[in-house]
């Protein structure tokens, strides 16, 4: 562990002298993604993504006349490490906006690091909700955004009636999963029907919990899986679903944490029919993602790279920056953070997407099913776009809550007693 | 849709009119598959599988199970409808009435559009198939349609049922068919007397599929209908009970030979060797990387032998990784002897050194390996679903263990390796070169580690991080079961692996593994030396 530390802070000190060189004429950005350790399998591709973008950027001008620097830093998924980092990116480096994190519990430890150094952070996961804050934006999904969606399509398309939760052991999935048993259960859904079960991170024998979820399944009534299931041990539960022949028009799995990247991993071809529920896909046919693409393929000289979701959210968040310091005229996080709401940039699924005064955006959600190709096929798209729900309907400690950056200066104002519960800026 | 449809509603009723005659009812097959180009919305695509349904014309079950496939395309600059096949070169595009291939040359793919199907669309295409295809000639066909069946209780499919019960000649179809023809009736509205006979006949296949129909019945009926369905369950429930404990034996030993698989080559370096190595899982991922490249490498040169790869993986792996075992020895270790602590962190920053190379050269997301078709799939056993995968690496771990446990004592090496580690001095003296048969031995074991790997990418993840969740597990097995004893290192993987599933549906897999850890750590305070503590003097050195 000592050892480990001391390296990095060897490394980030030769970086830091670099950076010096040529402080006063650049913006910089902060990429803060781990590059080793168990999220390196999916933090590597967002690093690389920021600095597509912030590549594209450049070459538009810059931004306010100036050229951007990308600060790369790896707090190498060890999650108090994170707040280390993102204190040193702020302080030593003075980076101007940071753009990182997957897990929840990684943004929930650089949260109090970005409130007291008043910096910004763009968060591009799907998450849990249950939170906003001054500094943080959001552009990964809420779980209206997400979840709700994705279940309301298995009830209305499927006509399920009996549900198994299952997700890996932390923050993220027992919220959402707190939030789907109490919307299930509005909506006359009973708890026999609901199964809930829970796996350690990187679990990878699937044996009994497939075969529990083909019994629980054989009761006569339509049967859904709904999977928070997250990172690797993906890969194992799926190869064990197409071992023991769970198909997906018997009992069709729908995730929310596996996308493109993800099924790169492995043979597809007995999982087709499977969903996933996302604000974005590769295969969406729209001009902007078409571009996307073709620039991701030429930056990473790999015909074969995929696009996922939290890319697009990256996407998006670094552009409403962009918009945003020029509409200020400035980095300086104050004048961004109450120049932000409102700003719209398009998505690419092409729409337009807004930030919110809960500094939560717009974005459209898409029901996929998985192909032999390792793509998905949308099959169900929602009419307009979804408006960021911070605080749950569905939770009754959650319900009164109310998260407005603008006119309350509130993240979680109680419309009840009409008091800021204490998230204020 | 509205602005074709009453032309061919017309033509609809023309060809109807003429029905019995094949060639119309072929063209009129054509004439609505060629409306799939038009489909804009997955309801319209529906409108038009229920019209080749309406037809029952086998002619049209091709192009419906290509529908189903995803293989069913249409040229975006005419709209004419083709089965397609993806091919190296781009698509070959196949009729979909008369099944005979239509350009020599192929088609670029971008110049067609997939008609869209989605999971509720498969199980309409599945139910109109079902009718078609009971008096189809390929057995397989026919069994799938009666699967159907079975699993909808489709009760307008009776009649077809029984017209093709009397022509069915082999055996194991009639079976499925009279399943098929049991739960049907429940859903139609035949006498009690059948349906009673109905129940029974589902009771007697006992298996989950037939528990699940009982129970969907169960709400829908009453009185002694309702009795013996209720009954019928009891007995069938009782019956799955049985068979769940065999199942999770099966799920045991299963578990149980990954562990062994993943622990073996430790039992070795740090069972044999006392050298604590954090880099065995890493030697595991040194396995599972070369089976990547192994296949990557078939797949290039010699396609035709891909479902062998596996096979070339083995010996490669077994060098790669004993080729870094040795010269980690070598470098390394060897200086290190007698240092338990060093070697810890020695082996440790050597782990990590492995990780980070092998996620530069590789890159940190998963790599495909593929499973070949020969551990694909299950197949059942009584009441129980064995998986193929499972199956042959539990006979991949025997296989190993049984190897392993002969090289150490029936080979000279093994003489050797059991000699130096009991006392080196004598060993010395007797003029084995000690130095030379650690670094033997060292490899050894990680060349095991590399074959664990080989087995170990078919089930799970191949990326830097696979050995590291094996290493605790790993060192579990092997404390456990008893350092120095190869049979303790089997019967420790085993009896954890059981005890883990035995636990499992109760306590939950986040649970199970806790108390699993806590029932380790109180068997340790009673035997330290595990299981099977080697005796003798050499211990107490």
């Amino acid at each position: 562990m000592l050892r480990r530390h001391f390296l990095a802070g060897a490394a980030s000190c030769s970086l830091l002298m670099s950076g010096w060189a040529h402080a006063a004429d650049t913006i910089k950005v902060g990429v803060l993604h781990s590059l080793s350790g168990t999220m390196a399998i999916s933090e590597t591709t967002l690093k690389d993504a920021m600095l597509m973008l912030i590549d594209e950027q450049n070459k538009k001008g810059g931004l306010l006349g100036k050229q951007l620097e990308a600060v790369i830093v790896d707090p190498a998924s060890d999650w108090p490490l994170f707040a280390e980092k993102a204190r040193e990116l702020i302080s030593a480096k003075k980076v101007d906006a940071v753009f990182g994190c997957w897990t929840s519990v990684s943004r929930k430890s650089v949260l109090p690091v970005f409130k007291e150094l008043n910096s910004v952070l763009f968060y591009p996961v799907q998450y849990e909700g249950e939170e906003s804050e001054r500094n943080v934006f959001y552009t990964g999904a809420a779980p209206n955004q997400q979840a709700i969606p994705a279940v309301d399509y298995l009830l209305e398309e499927e006509s399920v009636q009996r549900w198994v939760l299952a997700g890996t052991d932390y923050v993220y999935p027992r919220t959402t999963n707190k939030i789907l048993e109490a919307y299930l259960k509005s909506k006359g859904v009973a708890a026999e029907d609901i199964m809930i079960n829970y796996t350690p991170f990187g679990h990878s024998d699937w044996q009994t919990i497939v075969s529990d979820i083909k019994k629980f399944g054989s009761a006569g009534k339509k049967t859904a899986v709904v999977s928070t299931v997250n990172g690797d041990a993906n890969v194992p539960f799926y190869k064990e679903l197409g071992n023991q022949g769970v198909k997906a028009s018997d009992i069709p799995v729908v995730a929310f944490s596996v996308g493109e990247e993800e099924l790169a991993g492995f043979d597809t071809a007995p999982l087709v029919g499977h969903l996933a529920a996302w604000n974005y896909f590769q295969s969406v046919e729209a001009p902007e993602n078409a571009d996307f693409i073709k620039k991701w393929k030429t930056f990473t000289k790999d015909e074969k790279r995929v696009t996922n979701d939290p890319m697009e959210a990256h996407y998006i968040g670094f552009n409403m920056w962009v918009k945003a310091v020029e509409k200020a005229g400035t980095t300086d996080p104050d004048k961004v953070i109450d120049a932000i709401v409102g700003v719209e940039v398009p998505n690419l699924t092409g729409g337009m997407s807004k930030m919110l005064p809960n500094h939560h955006i717009t974005k459209p959600v898409l029901i996929g099913e998985i192909q032999a190709d390792g793509q998905f096929e949308v099959v169900s798209k929602t009419d307009g776009l979804v408006a960021g729900d911070a605080w749950s309907d569905f939770l009754p400690e959650s319900k009164p809550l109310k998260s407005d950056w603008v006119d309350l200066k509130c993240g979680n104002y109680n419309t009840d007693t009409k008091v800021c519960v204490g998230a204020e800026g | 849709m509205l602005r074709i449809s009453k032309p061919l509603i017309i033509l609809f009723a023309i060809v109807w009119s003429l029905a019995g005659s094949a060639f119309a009812q072929s063209a009129d097959v054509r004439s609505i598959i060629a409306e799939f180009a038009t489909t804009k919305s997955f309801k319209q695509v529906e409108a038009v599988v229920e019209k080749l349904g309406a037809t029952s014309d086998p002619v049209a079950a091709p192009a419906l199970r290509a529908l189903s496939d995803g293989k069913l395309k249409y040229r975006k600059s005419d709209g004419s409808v083709f089965i397609t096949v993806e091919g190296s070169a781009g698509l070959s595009l196949i009729d979909p009435v008369s099944g005979e291939k239509v350009d020599s040359s192929s088609a670029a793919s971008s110049d067609f559009k997939k008609v869209k199907v989605k999971n509720s669309l498969r199980r309409k295409i599945a139910a109109v198939l079902s009718g078609m295809t009971l008096q189809s000639k390929s057995a397989t066909r026919r069994l799938a349609g009666a699967k159907t069946i079975f699993e909808t209780s489709d009760a307008s499919a009776l009649e077809a049922l029984d017209a093709a019960l009397t022509n069915e000649e082999n055996a194991e179809v009639k079976e499925v068919f009279l399943d098929a023809r049991a739960s049907a009736i429940l859903a139609s509205d035949r006498t009690e007397r059948a349906k009673l006979d109905a129940v029974d006949r589902l009771a007697a296949r006992g298996d989950r599929a037939a528990l699940s129909l009982l129970s969907k019945f169960s709400a829908s009926t009453d009185g002694a209908l309702k009795e013996k369905i209720d009954g019928a369950m009891t007995s069938v429930a009782a019956g799955q009970a049985v068979w769940a404990n065999a199942q999770n034996i099966w799920y045991g030993v299963s578990l149980g030979s990954v562990l062994l698989l993943a622990a073996i080559g430790l039992a070795i370096t740090f069972g044999v060797m006392g050298v604590i190595n954090m880099a065995h899982g890493e030697m595991v991922m040194l396995g599972a990387y070369t089976t990547f490249v192994v296949q990557q490498f078939v797949a290039a040169f010699a396609p035709g032998l891909t479902t062998y790869a596996l096979l070339f993986a083995l010996p490669l792996a077994f060098l790669v990784s004993g080729a870094v075992g040795l010269v980690m020895e070598r470098g390394l270790i060897r200086h290190l002897y007698g240092r338990p602590l060093e070697t810890l962190l020695a082996t440790w920053g050597v782990s990590l050194i492995l990780q980070q190379t092998v996620r530069t050269i590789f890159g940190a997301t998963n790599r495909e390996v593929s499973n070949p078709s020969w551990m694909s799939g299950a197949f059942e056993v009584g009441q129980m679903s064995i998986t193929w995968n499972r199956l042959w690496i539990v006979l991949f771990a025997m296989a190993v263990f049984a190897t392993l446990y002969f090289i150490i004592n029936r080979t000279s090496l093994g003489l050797d390796m059991r000699a130096v580690t009991q006392n080196r001095r004598m060993a010395g003296a007797m003029g084995i070169r000690t130095s030379w048969v650690d670094a033997l031995t060292f490899g050894l074991g990680s060349g095991i580690a590399g074959i664990a790997g080989v087995a170990l990418s078919q089930i799970g993840n191949v990326s830097p991080n696979l050995g590291q969740s094996y290493i605790i597990d790993s060192f579990l097995v092997v404390v456990f079961g008893g350092v120095g004893n190869l049979w303790g290192t089997l019967v420790g993987a085993m009896s954890l692996g059981i005890l883990n599933k035995f636990m499992e549906p109760y306590a939950g897999a986040v649970l199970g593994k806790v108390i699993i850890l806590v029932l380790i750590i109180l068997f340790i305070q009673k035997r330290p030396r595990g299981l099977f503590a080697l005796k003798g003097r050499a211990v107490e050195t």
